[in-house]
């Protein structure tokens, strides 16, 4: 491109910014002298360049432009009108100027259209509407103008209240010194005086070569540190303090203000108040707050998001703010400080606030969260839906916003670059929306770690923790068949070996799990654990971006260069998920995890898969297992003809998983571990196969006892063990009758209960007897299902007797709704209370069966399918 | 260290246009780099080796600051890259805007050499060689095979590098 179109484009683009900026705030002050000077000129020089340029399309239209805004000059009355035509005009014109960048060349077409109506205006139709009487969108306007009359003299008149604020953010910026306003190119020859344009490359190059000058001067001091009596240490002080200072200096140049990014929006809530009909008022502090460029072009779009969203949410219409007493004019105040190294910036509006009761209602609807779970929920917690992707509580999309992008935007973004996002509010006198971001993206704070004896930095953002698990401490790694996993507190979490990815594992070598570390890592809602041989420190990096060639291997996000001069890789979290992605077991569902977005489509359900008897293969719901142990053989004792381990200071009994097979005589023997209440017992298998994640698709029932069924997990037929068989064989007093199963037709069963063990042990079986389950773990949640597809279901079994809400609400809840009155319910109960009992048999629930007692629920359960098909018949 | 002076072959015709080459060695066999593209040569002290990289990826360096990805002529060319010595010569190449090193096992003279005499590949060059080779010329000592730095370094050049691995290797271009 032309050096002189090329330059022409750059400071073009920057004066009609500007142009847009005073324009919007010179409407509001239509006696502002000085201002209406600055336009003009600004104006002017558009169009002065693009004549000499030979660019008519641009020429004619700021020639037309400068008419109107001329006629200002002579006294001629601003109007909403006529602002908006030549704000119009510059849109136009920076069409054209971006067409002008890309082609060299102005686009084809004809601007009559405005050229026309804007010779029209200068040509003085006095008819146009006076300031009097001007139409709603700018009443602050007609309201000042009569006391703002007096004031010809280039003095800016100073608007009330927090209008002064934005005025000083607009004059450090952009107006040339009051005394000589008329001073002809006032603020381009001041500036060009005073700056130079430098190309980014440049000042790029200045970054790598002071890095290489820090890391020169570090080597020196090192060296002289060795010197005792050097000659050296005094210059090299100062070598040491000016590469500091010139560091600093030139991380400096990369910085620029966060007016920047804020240069749009003045016009942007103009556009707004005209669209929706409200008063809105802009204040900008902190302008001046710099930031580095490459952050500043990511926020410029969030800023866009969230004042569309405080104007359109937030604050009320005229009429409704007077209605609860406050100004009509509501304040939109953006602010940034700088803090500590990082920027905070604010967006406050003096609002709604936000209403948690919508927000908590659309979030239950959009299926996010359960409705137990959102009882939990702190206001703050709720109040953080709106930053999920696709949410708005607007049940109409609008122009302006409504469609669900956005602030889920406003969060990817700021998260991208190290931030973080918050909003506190206070209901009906406005929002804050938080945002705290990192000076710059080019020096972040990572995780030096090493793995397969090389060295790797991983970015301290993605980083949850770091745990260092040992056989004996309470964090503990578990294998199966390869798979890792780490018990952590609550949570069995997919643990994946750093070397084994990055292939830098020695063939054929055993992993000793006590002989490194885990990083567990978050990304967005997952979480996993990376396995490591050593840890570091944490250290601040420059972050240099990777290679084209190397970007293909998706795991490294940039590479940097160590004090000491190495060169190590940065890890890129999101590209380990990926790599591991693909491993069958590395996804666990979380335990509770029961949205009603799954309702009736079945789930996949994790199987633990494992040997046991003559090598058969086996499997168990793995919800309904507690704990993988490893006993140690000396451990495990017979007592009195049963076999008990010892177990956390405890005994617990242990049943083989085949009748009558042996354990193992030496070594280790692998049990599962089940717990309910304050019981707990093992099934000793020969080996723990896997985990798979598969449908539950039971083929066939009672080969043997002990066995539900058997169903096809991955490809291959296994047969489910039913762990309702062994327990009571762990312990007696748990057994009850026995008595044919009858399967029924296939029905649909809800199942509520809130203890996972159970609802992994009735899950097998009811799919045995032929019931098509959808299991819950919310009573609230169930209530809610039931209520929104009533007919779908035949059968509700609920336990009826955990603590806080069970199915004894359920039930209520369920016979108030006439849709669901019907319905039938059974109640699990561990033990048949006589009080329970009663109050069942007042809710007319169908029955109540023992947890246990398989036989019983199946039999209660085709009573009750029969009873409704009768009723219904 | 910097770049060798320019120097030799000045009798070769100089009456039409000549291109000037970094001259280095593989393996015993002559390659010239076109100058434009060289910007330094120099000895890798320590190189951080990419996981799950090309094979042809010999690791990163630091080079005054700079992160240098260092590509093995060696790898490239598959001969065999067990001998390898602890530290090496390096040519600094810039590519897309990018620095580049291409680790050899020596550097020569700059030598100015004809265009009119750069004599296309031989029909019998080995393909992997063939791939990057963009000529040779005919020395009193030898041959020099021009290298294409942009079928090395180029987006094509990896898949292509990954298809041709297939070949089996053969020795014939062994003066």
């Amino acid at each position: 491109m032309d050096d002189v179109l090329r330059e022409f484009l750059t400071e073009t683009f920057e004066t009609v910014e500007n142009v847009d900026r005073e324009l919007v705030q010179f409407e509001r002050e239509p006696n502002n002298a000085t201002m209406l000077a600055h336009i003009f000129r600004l104006v002017h020089t558009i169009k002065g360049t693009c004549g000499f340029l030979g660019l008519p399309r641009l020429e004619a239209l700021s020639h037309a432009a400068e008419s109107l805004i001329s006629r200002f000059r002579e006294g001629a009355p601003v109007t909403t009108e006529a602002v908006t035509l030549i704000l119009l005009t510059i849109d136009r014109i920076k069409m054209i100027l971006r067409t002008l960048e890309e082609s060299q060349a102005e686009p084809d077409g004809q601007d009559t259209d405005l050229i026309d109506e804007l010779t029209a205006r200068a040509e003085g139709r006095e008819t146009e509407q006076t300031i009097g009487d001007q139409p709603q969108p700018e009443p602050a306007v007609a309201a000042r103008a009569p006391s703002a009359q007096i004031a010809p003299t280039p003095i800016i008149s100073d608007p009330p209240q927090d209008g002064i604020e934005h005025a000083e953010a607009q004059r450090s910026r952009a107006q040339p010194s009051k005394a000589a306003p008329a001073r002809p190119n006032g603020q381009g020859g001041a500036n060009s005086a005073q700056s130079i344009r430098v190309g980014l490359d440049t000042l790029e190059g200045l970054m790598t070569m002071v890095s290489e000058l820090v890391l020169t001067r570090n080597q020196l001091v090192e060296l002289a540190r060795h010197d005792e009596n050097s000659d050296f240490k005094g210059p090299l002080q100062r070598l040491s303090s000016v590469t500091a200072e010139l560091q600093e200096r030139v991380m400096k140049t990369r910085m620029q203000p966060i007016s920047t990014a804020w240069q749009k929006l003045p016009r942007l809530v103009r556009d707004l108040c005209a669209e929706l009909g409200k008063d809105i008022e802009l204040a900008l502090t902190g302008a001046e707050t710099e930031l580095d460029r490459q952050v500043l072009e990511l926020i410029k779009d969030p800023f866009t998001h969230l004042i569309r969203n405080a104007a359109d949410h937030g604050i009320e219409t005229p009429e409704e703010r007077r209605l609860v007493g406050k100004p009509a004019r509501g304040t939109i105040r953006i602010s940034a400080v700088h803090e500590s190294g990082t920027i905070t910036i604010e967006v406050a509006d003096d609002g709604r606030g936000l209403d948690v009761g919508k927000i908590a209602a659309k979030a239950l609807e959009r299926g996010l969260v359960g409705p137990g779970e959102l009882e939990r929920m702190s206001d703050e917690r709720i109040a953080r839906f709106i930053f999920e992707p696709g949410f708005t509580t607007v049940s109409h999309v609008s122009h302006v916003s409504g469609r669900g992008v956005g602030m889920d935007v406003v969060r990817t973004n700021i998260e991208l670059i190290g931030g973080s996002v918050d909003v506190r509010w206070v209901p009906g006198e406005g929002s804050t929306l938080t945002m705290k971001i990192p000076l710059t993206l080019a020096i972040v704070a990572a995780l030096i770690i090493e793995a397969g004896g090389q060295r790797f930095a991983i970015p301290q953002v993605a980083v949850l923790e770091l745990v260092q698990p040992r056989a004996t401490s309470e964090h503990r790694l578990e294998s199966i068949n390869g798979t890792w996993l780490l018990r952590l507190r609550e949570t069995l979490l997919p643990v994946v070996r750093l070397s084994a990815i990055l292939g830098l594992d020695p063939v054929g070598e055993r992993f000793d799990p006590e002989d490194g570390f885990v990083v567990v890592l978050k990304l967005g809602k997952r979480s996993f654990g990376l396995v490591v041989d050593k840890v570091f420190h944490t250290e601040e990096i420059v972050v240099k971006p990777i290679s084209n060639i190397l970007k293909p291997i998706n795991i490294f996000s940039g590479n940097t260069i160590l004090g000491d001069g190495r060169v190590i890789l940065i890890l890129d979290p999101n590209g380990i998920v990926q790599r591991i992605g693909h491993g069958p077991t590395m996804t666990r569902p979380e335990r509770d995890e029961v949205a009603p977005r799954r309702r009736v489509q079945e789930d996949k359900t994790s199987f633990l898969v494992f040997r046991a008897g003559q090598g058969e293969v086996k499997a168990v719901p793995l919800a309904a297992v507690t704990r993988l142990e490893e006993f140690d053989v000396s451990k495990i004792e017979t007592v009195g003809g049963r076999i008990v381990a010892q177990y956390r200071g405890d005994l617990i009994p242990i049943v083989p998983a085949v009748p009558g097979s042996p354990l193992h005589a030496s070594g280790i023997q692998p049990v599962l571990v089940f717990s309910e209440g304050d019981r707990t017992a093992g099934i000793a298998v020969d080996e723990i196969v896997d985990i798979v994640e598969d449908h539950l698709d039971i083929k066939a029932t009672g080969q043997a006892p002990g066995i539900v069924g058997s169903a096809v997990i991955r490809g291959r037929a296994t047969e489910i063990i039913d762990v309702a068989h062994f327990l009571p064989l762990a312990y007696p007093d748990w057994f009850e009758n026995a008595a044919a199963p009858a399967p029924a037709r296939s029905n649909r069963v809800l199942l509520v209960d809130g203890a996972p063990f159970f609802r992994g042990m009735l899950l097998p079986v009811l799919k045995a007897a032929g019931y098509d389950v959808v299991a819950l773990a919310e009573f609230d949640a169930a209530l809610a299902l039931a209520q929104r597809s009533a007919d779908s279901f035949a059968v509700v079994v609920a336990d009826i007797e955990s603590r806080g809400r069970n199915g004894f609400d359920l039930a209520e809840g369920l016979q108030a709704d006439r849709r669901t009155a019907e319905l039938p319910i059974i109640g699990l109960a561990s033990r048949l209370q006589p009080a329970a009992l009663e109050r069942a048999r007042a809710l007319g629930i169908f029955d109540v069966v023992a947890k246990f007692d398989r036989t019983g629920l199946i039999e209660a359960l085709a009573e009750a399918t029969q009873h409704r098909e009768a009723a219904g018949a | 260290m910097t770049l060798m002076p320019r120097s030799g072959f000045e009798d070769v015709e100089t009456t039409s246009e000549t291109r000037e080459f970094v001259t280095v060695l593989v393996d015993g066999q002559l390659f010239g780099l076109p100058i434009e593209c060289v910007h330094d040569v120099f000895i890798a002290a320590e190189v951080t080796p990419v996981p799950l990289a090309p094979p042809e990826v010999a690791g990163l360096l630091n080079l005054r600051g700079r992160v240098v990805t260092t590509l093995s002529l060696r790898r490239i060319l598959k001969l065999d890259d067990v001998d390898q010595k602890p530290s090496r010569m390096v040519v600094g190449v810039e590519y897309g805007g990018e620095s580049f090193g291409l680790a050899v096992d020596g550097v020569g003279e700059v030598l100015s050499l004809g265009t009119a005499e750069l004599q296309p590949n031989p029909i019998n060059l080995d393909p992997r060689w063939a791939r990057i080779a963009a000529g040779i010329h005919w020395l009193e000592n030898g041959l020099l095979v021009v290298i294409d730095i942009e079928a090395i370094l180029g987006p094509a050049s990896h898949s292509e590098g990954a298809r041709l691995a297939s070949f089996s290797p053969s020795k014939g271009f062994q003066s």
